[in-house]
């Protein structure tokens, strides 16, 4: 795994303990807290990648994490173009990878 | 009474907001974002608010102090989740088209207002060149590094190569560090000599931003104590993995930031953050019609008055100088628009702090501005615009075939800049790219004062679904947002003003 969301017990920041959501990724379950974007949840689950280029078909997943590259885009409970770096997730959307942006 | 509008809610913004407050407007804070606090004070939301949310800013008790000022403040209506669209001009006034609700949601409220006076505090994003590899799952921008660790608490990897240029590097490795990462190393393009002429050269202007300085010396401190090198002349040129980062190559640069041949060496790392610098986030201003500065910034007076009647601005949009800058700024753009005095009380103290925050400034570009032999680590397959997968080589080759360097007609044949992210991420390169190395003031694409370059125009802020636009007329204009306009909108659209906890030390 390589990105992780740092454990609440552990970091000095300390958040409050977590309330545990889940999101369904292309049919899978991926755990998250309440709070957390739709990208912070599969990041802080190890996911990086979670876009199909139109063109290319290349792989994406979050680049500048604040709204303005787009390269984040999921669909949402049947809505496209959804920036996961901006959404919170809420329990139980359902989340599906996108092959491009048009 | 006059309604004053500010849009944006980071450290410029909420400093805007207050001062007009104080000064007797009547007062509409927006942004997109849910929570407030810009990207400086990024932070857990409010269903996840942290105990010690202070260690992870600086000045975090400004913010509470300011968010609490505002909250209270009978005069002042905050609107969270509010993304400015578009803006118009109509008989000599301003119109803020505003969506509020979930980020790309489908059912967001229509609002409109047409206020006497407009704050623009719309802040900036950072910048990142392409490189080889660039695009791969891993690579991030700096500033994603960061609003991750602040606003989620997710590092985005466990080792990390951070990379590119300016101060801003260092808060990144620190925070980075502070979500139990390890951070392989910082390279920093601008080379000792460099840095230390913009940084040397006028020292007094260091000791009046003794906060920044010391800011800047406790990231120090952190790198310090985790060992994490800090690199100067060095890049990372290209990162490397087969669908997700695994390794990056770095190199030294010479003065003019171009790759030394055989100074390459190969690093193992499981994501890569990387920025060149800012780029401010100018289209409401120019749709607002202000006039732009030659390295394109929002030309602003002594009172932060724009070109445009009824307009101020503020923060980063009008340079890059950091949160304090952005705070004078706010405070001084705050009591112009509501027709207060600038020149007296708390305004002329932010003043005085603004001019030192500039000088600053001055030094960071001077230290770290982009030079142009970056160019000299791209390969023609390397992408340019990450939206249309378009590369290097395509671009080259369309400036060949068709014999044009006007960007617009470049970016026509080759797709480059055509995508969803509307050229945020690539216009600027491309431009530089067409205008050639060395270029500098051409490259930068703006005349002193005159009208914006075409790569920063976007009259769509953000992409509007169809069924939002079809639902318009059903709009409720106003000049502001009174408490009356607010509480007809979702109030599960607004969450209090109030801030997560944290102990604000
Ligand atoms: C991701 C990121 C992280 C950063 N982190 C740090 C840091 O840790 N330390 C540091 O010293 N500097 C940091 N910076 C630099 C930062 O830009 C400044 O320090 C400071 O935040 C600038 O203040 P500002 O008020 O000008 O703009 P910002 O803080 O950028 O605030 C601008 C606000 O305007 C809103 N906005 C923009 N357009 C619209 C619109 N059309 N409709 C509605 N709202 C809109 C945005 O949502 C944003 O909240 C960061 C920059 C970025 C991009
Ligand atoms: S990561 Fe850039 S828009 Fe979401």
């Amino acid at each position: 795994m390589t990105s992780y969301r740092v454990p609440a017990a552990s970091d000095p920041a300390r958040p409050a303990a977590d309330r545990p959501l889940t999101i369904v990724v292309d049919g899978e379950p991926v755990a998250g807290t309440a709070g957390q974007t739709i990208a912070g949840v599969l990041l802080g689950a190890g996911r990086r990648e979670w876009r199909t280029t139109a063109a290319g078909g290349a792989p994406r997943g979050v680049f500048c994490g604040i709204g303005v590259c787009f390269d984040c885009l999921v669909e949402v409970n049947g809505l496209r173009d959804v920036r996961a770096c901006l959404r919170r997730a809420q329990d139980g959307d359902v989340v599906t990878r996108q092959g491009g942006t048009r | 009474m006059r309604d004053v509008v500010v849009v944006g809610a980071g450290p410029a913004g909420l400093a805007a907001a207050r001062a007009a407050a104080s000064a007797g407007a009547l007062v509409t804070l927006l942004d997109a974002a849910d929570g407030l606090g810009g990207q400086y004070w990024r932070h857990l939301p409010a269903e996840r608010p942290a105990g010690r949310e202070g260690l992870l800013h600086h000045k975090w008790a400004t913010f509470g102090e300011l968010s609490d000022v505002l909250r209270e403040h009978p005069a002042v209506t905050v609107l969270p989740s509010a993304q400015v669209w578009s803006l118009e001009r109509h008989d000599g006034g301003i119109r803020l088209n505003i969506l509020v609700g979930e980020p790309d949601g489908a059912g967001r409220q229509a609002l409109v207002l047409e206020p006497d006076a407009l704050v623009l505090a719309t802040g900036a994003h950072d910048r990142t060149l392409p490189f080889p590899g660039w695009q791969l799952p891993g690579v991030y921008s700096a500033g994603a590094a960061q609003a991750l660790a602040k606003g989620e608490r997710v590092a985005v990897g466990r080792r990390v190569v951070v990379a590119g240029a300016g101060p801003f590097l260092l808060p990144v490795a620190s925070s980075l560090l502070q979500t139990g990462a390890t951070v392989v190393g910082v390279h920093e393009a601008g080379r000792i000599g460099s840095l230390a002429r913009g940084w040397l050269n006028r020292p007094w202007e260091l000791a009046g931003a003794a906060g920044k300085a010391g800011e800047l010396a406790g990231y120090v401190g952190d790198l310090l104590r985790h060992r994490v090198r800090w690199r100067p002349g060095e890049a990372v040129v290209a990162a490397h993995g087969d669908g997700q980062v695994d390794a990056v190559t770095v190199a030294r640069l010479d003065e003019r930031w171009a790759p030394v041949a055989g100074t390459e060496r190969r690093v193992e790392a499981d994501a890569v953050c990387v920025s060149h610098g800012f780029t401010p986030r100018l289209e409401l201003a120019i749709a607002a019609g202000c006039d732009l500065s030659s390295s394109r910034f929002v030309l602003v007076d002594d009172t932060q008055a724009t070109s445009v009647r009824g307009v101020w601005a503020a923060g980063e949009i009008t340079g890059i100088g950091g949160a304090d800058a952005a705070l004078a700024e706010g405070t001084v753009a705050g009591t112009a628009a509501a027709g207060g005095n600038a020149g007296t009380g708390t305004a002329r103290a932010a003043l005085r702090a603004r001019s030192r925050a500039r000088g600053f400034a001055a030094r960071i570009e001077a230290a770290h501005g982009i030079r142009p032999g970056w160019t000299g680590w791209l390969r023609d397959d390397t992408v340019v615009c990450r939206c249309e997968e378009t590369t290097y080589g395509r671009v080259r080759e369309v400036v060949e075939l068709t014999g044009s360097h006007e960007a617009r007609s470049v970016k026509l044949t080759s797709r480059a800049g055509l995508g969803p992210c509307q050229a945020r991420m690539c216009g600027r390169t491309l431009q530089e790219l067409l205008d050639g190395p060395g270029a500098r003031g051409r490259a930068a694409g703006g005349v002193e004062g005159g009208p914006a370059p075409t790569v920063d125009r976007r009259p769509f802020v953000v992409p509007v679904r169809l069924g939002e636009l079809a639902a318009l007329p059903a709009t409720s204009t106003s000049r502001t947002a009174t408490s009356r306009t607010a509480s007809a909108l979702p109030t599960a659209s607004f969450p209090s003003a109030s801030q997560p906890g944290g102990d604000r030390t």
